[in-house]
């Protein structure tokens, strides 16, 4: 049996030019950092918070740091990597806004994913049973849930704004289906993507607003 | 396939063959096993004595010579002399890494690391661990003939540093042939060695595992060590540091010495697990004989302890310990003593109960790896049996630095 590749991983895949150096932001078991390795011949490193995944990690031969992307950040030089990937943790980090600016400063380009709360099984969810919405994309009750910031499509692009980056490349992803790219500002799209994926620059003060 | 033997002096190799007879009668039985586990591993090592015009540089200034080094090998050199491990010792280890002990005819420290399927393999690894300049089991140390007296050092001895071991590690490497390690692993004082190495020799590396270590000794650590000190000056025996020549030993300093240092070795936990507040026989004694289970285990390592090393070795390497400071060495600024080793792969493992070297220690130094840009990577590892866990039985340790060998290993093309 060939293993599952998570669709957003295929898409990250696409995205990250050969031999490029990456920083894996909350990498879990290493399974993007090695497909990256073995797919691109990147030059990977991992961050990541549970010990347990990080020695799984190192036992795969990976290069992968334990600590907390929200605190761990701030050590790593300015322009040390081609890419900083965060795949679909965002939402679970103290800051995000300053996770964002990290990412941007230590590489060239981030990599980010987002559940998307303005997805119409989240609307539905919450408009029929008026409880937090518990979809299969974010499966968790409220009270057990690690996404302390959810936002939809919308505040996301919002915030990209508000921090002068510019989106490079989005597309939407829904539940196992290949990825499929998309206008952020899209009407619909707010509704259609369950989750978002992003890459990300910062402006350059030529481009400035 | 080319394999570098060792050309001592004379003198030292008489002293290598002595310490061979002496290991076979120490422990018959120990050898016999390790015999039998350990069939196909080529052990080599001896004295290396540096001829006189190749004296040791110290920080302090002052040089050191004649310098020998007692070393031991395990496997082989390949032809592309790309496979040799170099393994740092702690502040009591020396270099009986993995073979009996001439003196305890115990195994060696880390005989449960290295073997076939080991993190550490004869087979496919030329591992060299030798004896640190300081120390008192073969390497020149305050017990050595000092020149210029005729005499054992003692405190003539000059005071060394780690980045004093490392310089005299360097030499015996390069006088071995091997012109890159292809790692260099050490814990404790060892990982200290491996992160002076990555500030020294950056050149010579390919990759390197610093194991409950820090990059400074805090004021803790120093403190502890002044105790242990002070308790040998302490004891009439100690005669200045000249008790060879009276024929004497600072047995019960240096036997309180170890007792303090072994507690900060241990955890709470462990301690409370092996012993708690068990007694050694029915009730109290209402005297100050060793009651508690514990006290007699402390006053065993005191003892045992004093029966392989040495108290002024314990002075001086106490002391290297204390001024080691790697990021005082480099401006202040840890992260620019790595700056020449962005393309060393380091493996930084700390473990979740040691208060001696605690994990914000190791945080640190990742830190300022990640700062340089260095390939770092970082584990605590969760264990109550605190600062000793690296000796110990501690899966994770041994499947996390497995791992990492064998990419680093496929990385350097070693098969």
């Amino acid at each position: 049996m060939t293993p599952v590749v998570r669709e957003d991983f295929h898409e990250i895949l696409r995205l990250v030019k050969p031999g490029a150096r990456v920083l894996d932001v909350g990498c879990g078991t290493g399974e993007l950092l090695e497909l990256l390795t073995h797919e691109k011949g990147v030059d990977g490193q991992g961050l990541e918070i549970s010990a347990e995944n990080v020695a799984v990690c190192l036992s795969k031969g990976l290069a992968v740091v334990q600590g907390d992307g929200d605190r761990d950040l701030d050590y790593f030089p300015s322009r040390a990597f081609d890419y900083a990937i965060l795949s679909k943790t965002l939402q679970q980090m103290r800051e995000p806004r300053h996770v964002l600016n990290e990412l941007l400063r230590i590489a060239d380009q981030a990599i980010v994913s987002v559940p998307n709360f303005g997805h119409w099984r989240m609307r539905v969810s919450l408009m029929t049973r008026g409880r937090m919405p518990e979809t299969r994309a974010l499966p968790d009750p409220w009270w057990a849930t690690a996404n302390i910031h959810l936002c939809t499509l919308k505040d996301f692009t919002d915030l990209c704004r508000d921090l002068d980056l510019r989106i490079d490349a989005c597309s939407a992803l829904v539940g196992g289906k290949a990825a499929r790219p998309m206008n952020p500002d899209g009407v619909l799209e707010n509704w259609r993507a369950e989750t978002a994926l992003f890459l990300l620059s910062r402006r350059t003060a030529a481009e400035g607003a | 396939m080319l394999h570098l033997t060792p050309r001592p002096h004379s003198r030292a190799r008489a002293r290598c063959e002595a310490l061979t007879a002496k290991e076979v009668a120490g422990s018959k039985h120990a050898m016999a096993r390790s015999v039998g586990a350990k069939a196909a591993v080529e052990m080599d090592g001896g004295t290396w004595r540096f001829p006189a015009d190749q004296a040791l540089r110290l920080d302090s200034g002052a040089t050191l010579a004649p310098l020998e080094i007692a070393y031991k090998t395990y496997g082989r050199l390949n032809a592309a002399r790309s496979n040799a491990v170099l393994v740092c010792h702690a502040l009591t280890g020396d270099q009986h890494l993995a073979s009996t002990h001439p003196v305890t005819g115990k195994p060696g420290w880390w005989d449960r690391f290295v073997g076939p399927g080991r993190p550490l393999d004869p087979e496919r690894h030329f591992i060299v661990c030798s004896n640190v300049i300081g120390g008192c089991m073969g390497s020149t140390g305050p017990a050595s003939i000092d020149p210029a007296t005729g005499k054992p050092y003692g405190l003539a001895f000059p005071v060394i540093t780690i980045g004093d071991m490392v310089r005299a590690q360097a030499m015996l490497v390069e006088a071995l042939g091997i012109e890159t390690l292809f790692a260099v692993v050490g814990g404790s004082m060892g990982g200290m060695q491996v992160l002076q190495w990555a500030a020294d020799y950056p050149q010579k590396l390919f990759s390197a595992v610093c194991i409950a270590a820090a990059a400074r000794h805090s004021a803790q650590n120093i403190a502890f060590h002044e105790v242990g000190r002070q308790a040998i000056m302490a004891d009439p025996d100690w005669r200045g540091g000249a008790y060879e020549a009276v024929g004497v030993r600072p047995e019960k300093g240096l036997a309180v010495a170890r007792m303090a240092a072994h507690i900060t070795y241990l955890s709470e936990v462990a301690l409370q697990r092996k012993f708690g507040r068990e007694l050694q026989r029915d009730g109290l004694s209402w005297g100050f004989d060793a009651d508690f289970q514990v006290e007699s285990y402390l006053r065993h390592q005191g003892a045992s302890f004093v029966d392989r090393f040495d108290a002024n070795s314990y002075l001086y390497i106490t002391r290297a310990l204390d001024y080691f400071d790697l990021a005082a060495q480099h401006g202040g600024v840890l992260a620019q003593a790595f700056g020449e080793a962005r393309h060393v792969r380091f493996c930084v493992l700390s473990f979740s109960s040691d208060w001696l070297y605690p994990t914000p220690e190791s945080r640190e130094i990742v830190r300022a790896l990640n700062a340089a840009g260095a390939r770092a990577s970082f584990v605590e590892i969760e264990t109550d049996k605190g600062h000793d866990a690296f000796f110990l039985d501690e899966p994770q340790l041994d499947a996390t630095l497995k791992g990492f060998f064998s990419s680093a290993a496929q990385a350097r093309g070693l098969s």
